[in-house]
């Protein structure tokens, strides 16, 4: 039996996605499943954003928390530090103090952040709620208007908000962040309506909702598998946009990330543990679809962009 | 390619003797087709007939079992390329490398590790699966004698004797044959040899060739030696070679039913980054390796890739729902707190764990919602007042505790007015949102 070379080339194609204005950051492009370039086109290596927020991470947990123990009282600083400091390709800023629940700041306190941030950095932005459906959508219209022009991502429009943000975004010249709850048709159905809206298509992201290794990795990883299989074997045009997994908040606030070695000692050393969580979560998303990531700790950024090294 | 069960039927004796357990010959073949039975229950069975059904019925990667006893691991089986089309079958095994070059010390504390290395996770028992002993030294006598020290202090744990030099290969395999253990192995220059030790020894071979052609060349020339029970190594080390041969491989065998490669798979991932060694350890388990080759077993890493293993190898077709009921945890007192949430399963395992976390034994009443989480049952009119009432009302809690304080979740405090008006003499007390603000909530209410 002569051995036969089980190629599969697809109809369908990933979007390709070109954010930022100055320094810029592509992603996408690719007709195959992910880093299989021995049988198509891998135009662009997947993008690391590193996650920035606007207020004090008190309830990141240690092992994350001190890395930016010198930086995080302010966003600027905070970006700044990873733009020129660890390198990173862009920036993820969560406007977590404009959560009713902890500072409930305006969404003009939110928009003066944003344009300071983006004064500061010249590597893209991402711009995100606080995953509040209803503040979310006062909040992302003002920094959409506060970033006209800059090309950012927005996000996360939701089922509950999309119109006011999409509305928003387009306005602007912006990319957008379309999430659903670990569901491809709730995904698919949520493109098509913010698509009907006149958004373009092409400038979607696909977010089908992050988890943590453990913690039901396992379903964003096959419906991230799934989402990726109609785009390239049905040319699905509503799958076609890339996807994002939002790693870092999924993964720092579980047990593993926390626990200490002395509580547990079976699960060893913590602050190993707890970069190789980020780590493996993010890498065994890589290989279910993922372009787009949003880490917080930089020896997980920095194993990751290895491995990514290695695979392409 | 497989058979209906109705082309099985034809193919059996139609006695309807009901010697292999069930109620018809009929009622057997339907099992067969399905891959329920084993042709082996049908004692009548013409050798005619057990060919060809075997031929037929013989899975599209062939079943090997590494080691032999308790823990024994299962490898191949596997029947598709994406887990949402079906469960993955048999879980990768991980070994972790010793070479005989090492100092009996360090070699030791391998062992120990290994031993030591079982971690109880969602009610699995997990481990390092297996030993990878390989040749470094050169030296046959070193290596029989790191073999036979390693079995003597870890008899249980499946054994993998890796040299490509036939008198080590023969001594050591020798000396655990009991063990079933795999040769590893055969390659172009050897395969004789190594063919024949297996043979004799009935160790299952690993066999390794440089790109898939070549490998699937020496699999047919192996088989033709009368060595079925292989293990396949197309020789990738890189991430990207090892995606692309594991890929055409798991294809070949599905797909185009390529017998020659439809082996499990042997991934070798050892680097001295050992964050980079778990990504690609990560690799091989979301990609089709039967067994991953570890360089080390420190504990952080281990308990992120056994993870990992079950999460890829849970079976997608099962609901994701816990039984309705109110779980203890830790040992609660009719004083302990009453909790609730839905039983959508990551709900459950993410509620229970923080639970677990806070070292306060609680009670957590688990309300079926079908499957949906607090926010979405909420939504769907599943986690209402009244249907909460209702189940901690029929649930018969009242006679366990001696309070009627019912915690619920930050997300429905909404809820807590009307829950009350419907459970008369109850306090609805609001808990936080997110799981993870029940360890400080409470602690602060013990």
């Amino acid at each position: 039996m002569a051995f036969a070379i089980p190629k599969e080339t697809f109809s369908g194609k990933v979007f390709e996605v070109t954010i930022g204005t100055d320094r810029t950051a592509v992603f996408g492009g690719e007709n195959v499943l992910p880093f299989h370039a021995f049988e198509g086109s891998v135009p662009h290596r997947p993008v690391i954003a590193y996650e920035v927020q606007d207020i004090v991470p008190d309830d990141w947990p240690e092992t994350v928390k001190k890395v930016y123990e010198s930086v995080s009282g302010d966003p600027v600083t905070w970006a700044k530090y990873c733009q020129d400091t660890l390198n990173a390709k862009a920036i993820a800023l969560r406007l977590l103090s404009t959560h009713p629940d902890r500072e409930n700041r305006s969404p003009e306190d939110a928009a003066k952040t944003v344009k300071d941030v983006l004064a500061a950095i010249n590597v893209p932005l991402i711009i995100l709620g606080s995953n509040h459906v209803e503040k979310d959508s006062s909040v992302l219209v003002a920094v959409s208007e506060a970033a006209k022009d800059k090309n950012c991502i927005i996000g996360k429009a939701q089922e509950g908000n999309y119109k006011t943000i999409a509305a928003a975004a387009m306005a602007n010249n912006h990319k957008l962040i379309a999430m659903s709850e670990l569901d491809i048709n709730l995904s698919k159905q949520l493109n098509i309506l913010i698509t009907q809206m006149g958004f373009d298509k092409e400038k979607l992201i696909t977010d089908p909702m992050c988890s943590a290794l453990g913690y039901g990795l396992e379903y964003t990883y096959s419906v991230m598998e799934r989402i990726r299989l109609a785009a390239l074997t049905q040319n699905d045009a509503t799958m076609q946009p890339p996807m994002l997994a939002d790693v870092g908040m999924y993964v720092w606030k579980i047990k593993e990330t926390q626990a200490s070695e002395s509580e547990l000692p079976l699960w060893g050393s913590l602050a190993e543990r707890g970069i190789t969580w980020e780590a493996t979560t993010a890498a065994s998303l890589l290989m279910s679809g993922a372009e787009l990531l949003i880490m917080r700790h930089p020896e997980a950024v920095k194993a990751v962009e290895k491995f990514i090294d290695e695979l392409m | 390619m497989a058979l209906t069960g109705v082309e099985i039927f034809k193919l059996l004796p139609k006695t309807n003797c009901k010697k292999c357990g069930h109620p018809t010959c009929l009622a057997f073949a339907m099992k067969l087709a399905q891959r329920q039975a084993s042709l082996d229950a049908c004692p009548d069975v013409s050798d005619e007939a057990k060919r060809i059904l075997g031929e037929a019925s013989a899975p599209p990667i062939r079943p090997i079992t590494l080691g032999a006893g308790d823990k024994a691991v299962k490898m191949g089986e596997e029947t598709v390329l994406f887990r949402h089309e079906k469960k993955f079958v048999n879980p990768c095994a991980f070994a972790v490398e010793i070479k005989d070059s090492m100092s009996d010390d360090e070699i030791n504390k391998i062992v120990d590790d290994v031993l030591n290395s079982e971690i109880d996770r969602v009610g699995q028992k997990l481990r390092i699966d297996a030993i990878f002993v390989s040749n470094a030294s050169n030296d046959a006598g070193r290596f029989e004698g790191v073999v036979k020290s390693i079995a003597s202090k870890a008899p249980a744990v499946p054994l993998i004797i890796a040299t490509n030099n036939p008198a080590a290969a023969d001594a050591a395999v020798k000396a655990v044959a009991d063990k079933k253990p795999l040769l590893y192995g055969a390659d172009e220059s050897n395969a004789e040899a190594m063919a024949n030790i297996a043979k004799t020894y009935k160790a299952s071979l690993g066999v390794t060739a440089k790109g898939l052609d070549a490998l699937s060349a020496l699999t047919e020339k192996i088989k033709g030696l009368g060595v079925e029970d292989i293990v396949i190594d197309s020789g990738a080390r890189s991430a990207k070679e090892i995606l692309e041969a594991n890929t055409y491989i798991r294809r070949a065998a599905i797909k185009k039913n390529f017998k020659a490669l439809g082996y499990p798979v042997i991934t070798f991932v050892q680097r001295d980054d050992k964050m980079l060694e778990t990504l690609v350890a990560a690799l091989g388990v979301t990609k089709y390796a039967s067994i991953v080759v570890l360089s080390s077993i420190e504990k952080w890493k281990n308990l992120a890739l056994f993870t990992l293993r079950q999460n890829i190898y849970t079976d997608p077709q099962v609901p994701m729902q816990v039984e309705q009921k109110i779980y203890k945890i830790g040992e609660p007192t009719p004083e302990s707190p009453l909790t609730i949430t839905t039983n959508f399963s990551l709900t459950y395992f993410i509620v229970s764990g923080e639970i677990e976390n806070s070292k306060v034994p609680c009670r957590l009443a688990v309300m079926d919602c079908e499957g949906l989480s607090v926010l979405t049952a909420w939504a769907a009119g599943k986690f209402t007042a009244s249907k909460i009432a209702q189940f901690i009302q029929e649930s018969g809690i009242e006679n366990e505790i001696k309070h009627k304080e019912l915690i619920i979740p930050g997300y429905v405090a909404i809820l807590s007015g009307a829950i009350e008006d419907k459970l008369p003499g109850w306090k609805v007390t609001v808990g936080p949102r997110e799981a993870n603000g029940l360890p400080a909530f409470l602690r602060s209410k013990a």
